[in-house]
Formats: C-alpha cells, structure tokens, sequence
C-alpha cells in the first residue's frame, strides 16, 4: 500500500481546497444579504486558486495517490479522513473549481430571492463534489456522497422552475435509494477486505468471485443512477428543466461525474472479476444509453431537456470507454467527463443567459437570435458543435479514443455507439436551426439583447478550454497516463493469475485484446 | 433488613432526585407564580449534582441491596443520557408551560419523580425493581400527560395512557411471576441459572419471555404494541410528548436490553427470532403510516415507532452470538449510541414544535409550518438539519447512528437486515422530506406572512443549541460518544 501513497510535500492543499468553500459558508453567513454574491464569488475564486498547486505540483510519472493526508478520524471501526487525488481524480478537481466561479457569476442576476442560502448551497455542494473526489476513506467517501444530496435538494426545490418539488424529491429519492446498498457494501467489503475502510487497500485485497458479483451490483446501483444510466435516467430530465441555471450546470458537469468516477475507483480496482464478468451488460446499457438519449434529444421542444436528454448520451459514451477497460476507452472516458462538464455546463449557461431575457426555454420562443445577439449566437454555435464532436474542439477527442476502446472490446458496439454522434449532429443541428437562423417572434424581439460583460466573460474561459482541449490534449492526457495504465494493468495481472489458475478455461477470459497505452496522441512531440 | 450505608450511597443519585421531587411538592404551594421558575432551576440544580455523582459510575460495577440494584457502567451511560434529556425538558418547558398557561409547579416534580423511576430501571438487578422503576415513571407520565387538562385532547392521551400502559405492566407482573415460578426468585443472576438448567423450548419460560417482551414492547412502542403512541403523543402538552419519545423510549430499551442478555442471554433462539419479526414490523408500519401523517406530533410519534425499530435492530445482533463475544456488545453499543444520537434529534425537533405553539397557533399542524424559512430562518434551518438527521442523511448524527446499528448487522451476518433497514430509511427521508418542503418550498399565507413572533427564550435557545451541537458535533466525531458506549456495554456480562 506505501508504494501508491506518496506524500504531499507538507502543505494540506487538499484540505484546504475542500474546506475552504465551507469557510466561505461562514463569511456568507456573516455579511449583509447584499454582499452574499461577492463573498461567495471571492471564496470560489480563491478555492480555484487553491486548487491550481494541485496541477501545478502533480508529478505525472507517478501513478499514486498525491497530496495524500491521513489522520485518524474515529478509532474503532477505523475510519480515517484519508485523503488524496492520482490522475482519475485530479482532473474532476480542478473543474469542480473551476465550474463553481462560473455557477456564482451566471446566478448573480437571475437569482434574486434568498441569494444567501443559494449562494450557501452552491458552496456546500463544492465542498461535497471535491470531498468526494478525494475521499481515500470508503465511509469518508460515502459522507461527502450523501452530503451532497440536501444542498441539490435545496437548490432544485427552492429556486427551480414551477414543478420543482416534485424534481427535487424525485431526485433526492433516486439517489438515496441508490446509494442504499452502497452502504451496505461498504460494510461488507469492510469485513471481507480485511477490517479496513481504505479504499487502496481495499483495492487490493481478493474477493471470492460470488461476492465481487454481488457487490458489482450494489456499487452499479449507487453509480448508475448518479450518471445516469439507462434505465435509470428518468430524474435526470425532470431535474434539468426545473433546476436553475447554476443548478443545471453543478447537476450536469460534476454531479454526474461522481457516477462514472465511482465506476472507475471502485468497480474496476475492487471487483475485477465481475466487471469481466458483466462487461457486455455494462456495453450494452451503455449503448442503449447512447442512442436512446440521443434519439429523445431529437424530439424536445424544450431548450434545456435537450440538453438533458444529450447528457445521458454523451454520459453513455463515458460507460462505453470505462468498461471497454482499456488504456485508450478508459482516458478517453475521463477526459470526456471533462468535456462534457465544459461542454453542457456552457450549454446549460447559454440556456440561461436566452431564459433570463425570454423567460421562456422552448426552442419556438427563443427563434432567430443571431441578427439580435450576434455575440451569443456565436458562443451557442461553438458549444454546439463541441457537444457534436466537431475535430478540433474538446469532445472530438475524448469521444474518438473512447470508441477506439470499444471497437477493441467489440466492432459492433463501437459501430453502433458511432450512430450516437450522428445522431447528435441531427439534434444538435435541428436545434440551431431553428434557435439561430430562423425569425424572433414578434413580441420577443424586444428582449433580446446581446450579451453584457459578465456573460461575456463567463463565457470566454469555456472557449478557451473547448479548442485547448481540442486541439492540445497532451497536458491532460498526460496526467492520467500513470494512473490508467496502473488501473489497466492490474486488471491484465489478475486475468492472467486467474488463467493459470484455470488453464482449461482460458478461452473465457482472453477474449479481451489488451492495448498498449495510447502512444499516438500523447507522447509524440 | 436495614440499608447499610453502602447501600444508601450507591443509590445516592436516586436518592437526590426523589428528595429534590419531594422538596419540589412542598414548595410549590408557598411559591408565587411569578417565582415558579425558581422551582426549575432546582431540579436543575438537583440534576447537576447527580451528573457529578454518576459520573463516577463509569468505571466500577456494584451491586447494592442485596443484589436488586446493580450500580455498573452500562446503568452510568444510561443514567448521564435521562439527566442530559430531563435538564433539557426542563428547560423547554420553562417557556412552553408559559405559552400554554399552564401554572402546575408539580411538574417540575413530576419530571423528577418520573426520571427517578428511570433510574431505578436501568439499574435494576431484580425483575421486581425494575418493575417498580417502570410504574414509577409511568405513572408520573400518565398524570403529565394530562397536564392540559382543559383540552379533551389531553385528557384523553392520559387516560388512553393510563388504561393501556396498566394493562400492559399487567402483562409483565404476569410474567415475572411465571418466572419466579421457574426459579424462585426474581433475581435476573437467578433467572439466569433456572432458565439455563432448563434449556431451550421450555414451554413455561417461553411463555415468560414472550409476556415480558409484550411488556417492554409496550414501553418501546414497539408493533404491534404501539397503539398508545400516536394518540398519547398528539394530546400530551409537547414539553411532555419529547421526554415521553426521548427519556422513557431509552429507559425502557436499558432496561429490556439488560433484561434479556443479563437474564435470557443463555436461550436467545428462544426470543430472537420473536424480536426480529418485532424488529421488521416495526420500521415497516412506523415509517409507512408515518408518511400519511399530517399532524407534525403524530408523525413524529410514528417515527418514533420506527425508530424503535431501528434500535431492534441491535437487540436482534445483540442476541445472534454469544455473550462476552465482542460482536456482541457492538449491537448492544450500537444502541446506546443510535438512542442517545436520537435524543438530541428529537428533542430539537419538539422544542422547535413547542416554540411555534403561541396564542391560538399550535404549531402542530404540517400547514402551520408553511414558509416557515421566509418568517424565522433560524427555527427553519435547525428544523431542516433535525429532520435531516432523523432521515439518517451525513454529515448529521443520524446517519453516524444508523451506520453503526447497519454495521452491527452486517458483523453479524444479517446483511439483507441492513438493507430493508435502508430500505425503509429512505422511505422516511420522504416525509421527514416534507417538513423540509414545506417550510423552504412554499410560500406563507397572508395571515402567516405577518406572523413573525416566535416563543423564543434563553432558555429554549440553550436546548435548540444543545441539541443542533449534539447532531452536528456527533455527525462529524461521533469517536468520543463510540468510545464511551464500546467501555460502558463491557460490563454487561
């Protein structure tokens, strides 16, 4: 286990980075009312300026945890706050930090009513993604989890659209009853992996197959509904749309991520055996997932339930190259849980920005807004066509080396998850279409005025990020590289013990080509 | 016989409280009611002592009068918890009987006599003492109970009270005496040996064990016993419903606990599987109904059944492996944590219901609480964090409770008992849920718009912050609080 730990060099950034937004809890709760917007704007900021030494200090040849800190949280059963980030994790940091500035800055005008507590919740839930991020604990892990669940409430419920209430429950219970035999494996795996809530250690005891299989399905349970997966994305739809914006985008670019982020920390270290063993259900799901959503996309009038709908896409795409368990589907998968966070985040911003004027999300009332907003056309045309995976923009990449992962695992699924962005280039499309080309209706052609400096600014950053991403994918790819191939090759370790162990069956279990780590891309100057 | 004075010491917290009860009687009528207060600092004065008194409990196990009353750590966990929660009735009802004008110094008196007789149960050694603890405090809480009397509501809460809970103490004289039958005496060491010589399946100790978990059932509002509950809690005056859901829910449980392992701990199958089937049908009915409630003191009287049932759970895993095996007192810990982190809970979320009860407004109704976060953010919040931590959602107390009743469970192999534990706790997130809606998601009617006054007082602000420090402190480092269970259940042998 020491070799995977390696020491923070001192500073507790992590902790700092946690728990910083919960002094900003503190401050908001000290000033006026009117002051909350700054305070919170400023904590977040310096919670992203915090979380920069995380990247700047991270050594990319190292697969182990980093900035790792361990204390002793409550002695008897043992449970530490155990914290630290490798390169799976250390990406969702860094945009946890660097979407909630963005969350504060699209709220500052379109939340008008309570903007304390708003602004206490959207900090609250910072606390809980990045917490869970880094938990290296399984019961400390399980609290940020959970703790996320009330401030989403809160922030669907209080400030969301006019059916809000039922949203917020139906998402509240979704995930509580997902996460209950969550729970219950983790006592399980506590006294099967050896008296021990470390998720390091935990990931390197052996499970006898039976209960890997058992477990797989109660952690599936947890992750699925969080990313969520066919057929469990029904909540996803209702909390989009009556979310508000910043909602929208926290639910979207992070929340989201916590499902595949636990597929990839738990089920495949833990349980590798089973996820063998369910990988075709897992592609299956996963395609289906791709192609449903993107088909429901084809069909919404409504602006953000679109965005909803590509979600569960785009998120199949994610599965898809986490189970196709290789090094490229795998760092295709985590760098297009970024994307995604940038790319719907940013489409979640320009909803919006159209829905503060119009006050209206149909795609009918928002007609024709390239003559009267020039700057915000070209913006949404941008997102939009990121989110199709245009090369040169960020998706492109994750999604290509996701669906070289799946082809290797099977050319038909690979096949068919391509239909996916075809599809999503006919909704994409249709969309703006209709919301940038065609005529405003009459009595909204007054609203519609062009971006301020604020939207313009919050809208920069994205940009830059999207064509970054898109077109110079090494530093982050970099990051995972160590990471992935650790996770990737443990996996190979425990196939091959596994065939010695039962020569006479080994046709069964290599069936699965195994790649090199994907060399193309990244490490070519 | 004659007390010694090692006798007399070892029950001299119960002596305090019975002579602070007694000298509380014979004030009361020579005070003001302009000084009725006085009267409850006393008894506070009268709890702070035997804080001090018990504390030293904690370490050493004696047994006093010939063995009836046993003075061990367990009963010193037990006893510290009934002061903790009376100090805080208390300290509730300093207001709350000014907003009800209620002006019945016997109150206080009661409060004490009825903690006495929780103090007895706990320690009791001797099925007859615990007896005798039990009608103590019931029959102090039959006459509080009724203590609006004139609201037919409370009336008929102590009379329903009265009539069920004689009944129910009827049933246990009868086992006990089945018992004493059995082995001649009622001394739970001599229980014990008769029942072990007798084996498993006797068809007369069954019987025995069956009448005294009815009894205690009883006590815990357990289902199918629970029938009392939601009536008693709704009509009692609300000071009055949280000690009844708080202090004599964990007497009641110290009490059966010991009474089964000290007593029946030889021959669990013979009630094991009896309390399990108890154990689920409890959180199912309790969180169920609970959910159709409207009435806030009628729904929480329906969590508290769930709760309870909950806390079976422990009994269940206290019971499926050997006594002395330390799997053993992690269910028995498990409960003496999961009831105190459910003290604090509950007595927040009564003493928010009785600050909302001024002039014509009872502050019971789910209505009554509509916008509450747009009128008094504080008494909103706090309300959310206790609902909240009553779901069993981290980083509140509630939820470090339930993972340790889930993990007792899981230890001792009864996982599928954790998962319809969390099953139904997510179930009851619904309605504990609602409180939340309702308070944050709607918006007040005209009439409640203006209505800003809440019954807010030191005093009562000294028991929400107790009890917002005890949900937040124990959900974030319940280590202390486990550490102190883990050394106070060891005694039990």
């Amino acid at each position: 286990m020491t070799d995977m730990v390696m020491p923070s060099g001192g500073f507790p950034w992590l902790t700092l980075v946690i728990f910083l937004p919960i002094v900003g809890v503190g401050a908001i709760f000290l000033a006026k009312e009117a002051a909350a917007r700054q305070v919170a704007l400023a904590f977040s900021g310096l919670v992203l300026l915090a979380s920069l030494p995380l990247w700047v200090f991270f050594d990319n040849a190292s697969a182990g945890m980093q900035f790792v800190e361990r204390y002793v949280w409550i002695a008897s059963p043992p449970i530490n706050y155990s914290i630290g980030i490798d390169g799976i994790s250390m990406p969702l940091v860094l945009l946890t930090t660097f979407l909630t500035p963005l969350c504060i800055l699209v709220s500052w005008t379109a939340i008008e009513t309570r903007v304390r507590e708003f602004m206490i919740s959207l900090l609250v839930m910072e606390t809980a993604t990045i917490g869970v991020f880094c938990a290296l604990d399984f019961v400390l892990f399980y609290v940020f989890w959970e703790t996320m669940l009330i401030p989403m409430y809160l922030l669907i419920g209080v400030w969301g659209g006019p059916n809000r209430v039922y949203a917020a429950i139906k998402f509240f219970l979704y995930t509580l009853a997902g996460s209950i035999l969550l729970l219950v494996a983790i006592l399980v795996l506590f006294f099967q992996g050896g008296h021990t809530f470390d998720i390091l250690s935990l990931s390197q005891a052996d499970y006898a197959p039976s209960l890997q299989a058992l477990l797989f399905w109660a952690f599936f349970a947890a992750f699925a509904v969080k990313v969520p997966m066919f057929p469990f994305h029904t909540w996803l739809p209702d909390a989009h749309v009556e979310a508000p914006t910043a909602g929208s985008i926290i639910l979207a670019s992070v929340l989201l991520k916590m499902g595949t982020y636990g597929f990839l920390r738990f089920s495949l270290p833990m349980l590798p055996d089973a996820t063998e063993l369910f990988t075709p259900a897992m592609m299956t799901l996963s395609v289906i997932a791709i192609i449903y959503g993107a088909y429901m996309a084809l069909a919404q009038a409504d602006l953000k339930k679109l965005i909803a709908y590509s979600s569960v896409s785009h998120m199949g795409f994610v599965t898809l190259g986490i189970f196709a368990f290789n090094a490229q589907g795998i760092e295709g998968a985590i760098l297009q849980m970024v994307n995604h966070g940038i790319t719907t985040g940013a489409l979640f911003m320009c909803v919006g920005i159209i829905y503060e004027r119009t006050h209206s999300r149909q795609i009918s009332d928002n007609a024709g807004l390239a003559t009267p907003m020039p700057q915000y056309a070209t913006f949404l045309v941008i997102f939009a066509l990121s989110s199709v995976g245009l090369p040169g923009m960020n998706s492109f990449v994750g999604e290509f080396l996701v669906l070289i992962g799946a082809f290797v695992w099977s050319k038909f699924a690979a096949t068919l998850a391509s239909l996916g962005i075809i599809l999503a280039a006919a909704y994409i499309l249709y969309m703006l279409q209709r919301v940038v080309y065609g005529t405003p209706s009459e009595q909204m052609a007054p609203k519609l005025v062009d971006l301020n400096v604020r939207e313009f600014g919050m809208m920069v950053p994205l940009v830059v990020l999207v064509f970054w991403i898109g077109l110079y994918p090494k530093p982050l790819l970099d990051v995972m590289h160590a990471s992935v191939d650790r996770l990737v090759h443990r996996q190979a370790q425990v196939m091959t013990v596994k065939q010695g162990t039962r020569d006479s069956r080994d046709g069964l279990l290599s069936t699965r080509p195994r790649l090199e780590p994907l060399t193309l891309m990244s490490h070519t100057p | 016989m004659i007390p010694s004075l090692i006798d007399l010491g070892a029950i001299l917290p119960e002596l305090v409280i019975v002579g602070a009860a007694c000298l509380l009687l014979v004030l009361d009528p020579i005070t003001p009611t302009s000084k009725k207060d006085l009267l409850a600092w006393m008894s506070l004065g009268a709890l702070l002592v035997c804080v001090v008194l018990t504390i030293g409990d904690l370490h050493h196990r004696v047994l006093a009068f010939s063995d009836l009353v046993v003075i061990d750590p367990y009963a010193a966990f037990w006893k510290l918890l009934l002061y903790l929660i009376s100090g805080l009735t208390i300290l509730l009802s300093m207001t709350y009987l000014k907003e009800e004008k209620i002006d019945l110094a016997e109150y206080y008196g009661f409060i004490l006599l009825s903690l006495a007789g929780m103090m007895i149960m706990v320690s009791g050694a001797d099925l007859l003492t615990i007896y005798l603890g039990i009608e103590l405090m019931s029959i102090a809480l039959y006459i509080m109970a009724g203590f609006k009397r004139f609201e037919a509501k409370s009336i008929e809460s102590s009379a329903k009270y009265f009539i069920l809970g004689s009944f129910s103490s009827g049933i246990l004289l009868y086992g006990i005496s089945l018992l004493y039958g059995v082995s001649g005496s009622t001394k739970l060491t001599d229980i014990a040996q008769a029942v072990n010589a007798r084996g498993f399946d006797d068809p007369l100790v069954l019987i025995a064990t069956m009448l005294l978990i009815v009894g205690f059932g009883f006590k815990v509002s357990a289902v199918p016993f629970h029938m009392w509950t939601p009536d008693v809690y709704q009509g009692a005056p609300t000071s009055v419903t949280a000690f009844m859901a708080v202090a004599s829910k964990a007497a009641s449980f110290a009490a059966f606990l010991r009474v089964l392992l000290e007593g029946f701990g030889g021959v669990k199958p013979n009630w094991q599987g009896l309390i399990l089937l108890i154990c689920l049908v409890t959180i199912v009915l309790g969180n169920l109904v609970a959910i159709v409630q409207t009435n806030l003191k009628r729904m929480l009287a329906y969590s508290s059944i769930a709760h309870a049932g909950y806390a079976l759970i422990g009994v269940v895993v206290a019971g499926s492996v050997d006594n002395g095996d330390p799997i053993a007192s992690r269910g028995v810990s498990s409960i003496m944590l999961y009831l105190a982190i459910y003290s604090f809970m509950t007595m927040g979320a009564f003493a928010i219901i009785g600050i909302l009860r001024r002039g014509g407004l009872e502050g019971e109704e789910l209505d009554d609480f509509t916008g509450l976060a747009k009128r008094h953010k504080g008494a909103a919040f706090l309300m959310m964090v206790f609902m909240v931590s009553l779901a069993g959602i981290p980083p509140t107390a509630g939820f470090m409770g339930k993972f340790y009743l889930f993990m007792a469970a899981v230890n001792a192999g009864m996982a599928w008992l954790a998962i319809i534990g969390l099953i139904f706790a997510a179930i009851s997130a619904f309605y504990y849920l609602r409180v939340v809606m309702v308070m944050y998601m709607r918006e007040p009617s005209a009439t409640q718009e203006h209505d800003t006054r809440l019954a807010f007082s030191p005093t009562t602000s000294v028991v929400l912050a107790c009890a917002l420090a005890g949900v937040v402190f124990l959900g974030i480092f319940p280590g202390p609080l486990v550490s102190v269970t883990t050394s106070a259940v060891l005694a039990l042998p």
